[in-house]
């Protein structure tokens, strides 16, 4: 397994109000093969998993992935991590199915016809051979989320990061791209609010208040997870 | 609109390169335009419906993708009527609709990648002056990509609007649809650099 390694990275952005900490200061050596992010809306989730790739940049400490500061080789860590979003309506920006998956090979399949063999043959792989000349926008959302994975993974990178990657689809859906991130045999770092998908991982993170309040085995980071949510709702209702 | 109404097939228009379609549009585009008889009109009509007839295309697409050109072509013919009397409005009506069909069935046999590719290649020797012709391209397909989203996105925040009912207040719908649009940009930047997409 390729490792992420995060070194004291944490992320601070100035606001009208001050210095605000999305994330703070953070290290972690991620190197088993599904990795769970649970925690609040607004935690720093997101924002954990967007340093991997460089969506987001560390503002103190670095990144690691493979060996490739993420700061300093942009470019060839995104050659390396995929990144799936939880809308796929903003993933997809050609016209039809297989276009959309061409346009991720474009950069290594020079040749349109060895692209386009290539493109049907990613499709095929999701069940999505039958829609190939449909228009994106024919597709229902979990034909979309499949076909967002698709584009991701055409070009076969080594770790896939997935920001709630089911969030808006149904429980048959769900359990479709599911399956898919779990056959994968790249590294899975997921970001849920399933906590099923969760306990199927490896090894849970629990972020919360900007930071990471919890980490090891899945059913006891998922446990940790629900007792805090519990013990704050409790203590605002109570007395 | 010509936006996705790309009809897969197999038919000679589908497997002509993409470099003589577009010139052979663009003349026929001209000689429309130049050359001004009626009978010339008909023979124009005629050889855009031939064209459509040999691409296989289904008249109902091409009722749906010619509608709003007929709409702006019969108001362009009524105006010349009044002007200029029954020949000018015939032949600039026919000429219009001929036109039009003429380029969507250029659209609808064309896929856009190939199109994107046609235009990477003529505009790669201005490579050297600094242009990047994928990035050319990419804004291409997005813009076009672009549309059908937008489209979806004001649909969604005028009903949200309605379900409050706020619905004769544009400002309640434009100030969400406008932030909306701006979020849209932001994640679908991310996501094409998340596919590596600017880094080369």
């Amino acid at each position: 397994m390729p490792a992420i390694e995060l070194e004291a990275a944490g992320v601070t952005v100035a606001t009208p109000a001050g210095e605000r900490v999305i994330l703070e200061p953070t290290t972690l050596s991620l190197t088993e093969r599904r990795i769970g992010i649970v925690g609040p809306n607004g935690s720093g989730k997101s924002t954990l998993a967007r340093m991997v790739n460089g969506l987001v940049a560390a503002t103190t400490g670095r990144v690691v992935v493979d060996g490739l500061d993420v700061a300093r080789e942009g470019a060839a860590v995104r050659r390396r991590v995929g990144f799936c979003f939880t809308d796929p309506a903003a993933q997809l920006v050609m016209p039809t199915c297989v276009e959309d998956v061409e346009l991720s090979l474009r950069r290594i399949e020079r040749s349109a016809s060895a692209r386009r063999q290539r493109a049907l043959g990613v499709l095929e792989r999701f069940g999505l051979a039958d829609h190939a000349e449909i228009s994106v926008h024919a597709l229902s959302g979990g034909q979309k989320q499949l076909l967002a994975l698709a584009g991701v993974l055409a070009t076969e990178p080594s770790v896939v990061v997935a920001d709630e990657p089911t969030t808006l689809l149904d429980l048959a859906n769900t359990r479709k791209v599911a399956d898919v991130l779990f056959g994968l045999d790249q590294q899975l770092l997921l970001v849920t609010h399933d906590l099923d998908l969760a306990r199927r991982c490896d090894r849970v993170l629990v972020v919360d208040d900007a930071g990471v309040r919890y980490d090891g085995e899945p059913g006891a980071a998922v446990d940790f997870y629900v007792a805090s949510v519990e013990d704050r709702i409790e203590g605002r209702v109570g007395p | 609109m010509l936006i996705g109404i790309y009809q897969p097939g197999t038919s000679l228009l589908h497997r002509l390169p993409v470099g003589p379609k577009l010139a052979a549009l663009a003349a026929l585009s001209l000689s429309i335009v130049l050359v001004r008889s009626m009978p010339a009109s008909f023979a124009f009509l005629a050889a855009s419906i031939g064209l459509a007839l040999l691409a296989r295309l289904p008249l109902r697409m091409l009722v749906r993708a010619t509608r709003a050109v007929l709409l702006i072509a019969v108001v362009v013919a009524a105006f010349q009527w009044w002007m200029f009397g029954p020949h000018r409005a015939v032949e600039s009506l026919l000429d219009l609709l001929a036109l039009a069909l003429a380029a969507v069935v250029v659209t609808a046999t064309t896929p856009v990648n190939a199109m994107l590719d046609a235009i990477i290649r003529w505009i790669g020797p201005l490579r050297r002056l600094g242009v990047d012709p994928e990035r050319v391209a990419l804004t291409f397909s997005l813009a076009i990509a672009a549309l059908p989203g937008t489209v979806s996105l004001a649909l969604e925040t005028r009903d949200a609007a309605r379900a409050r009912g706020l619905g004769r207040h544009p400002r309640a719908y434009l100030t969400p649809f406008v932030i909306r649009v701006v979020g849209r940009a932001h994640e679908t930047g991310d996501a094409l650099a998340a596919r590596g997409l600017g880094d080369d």
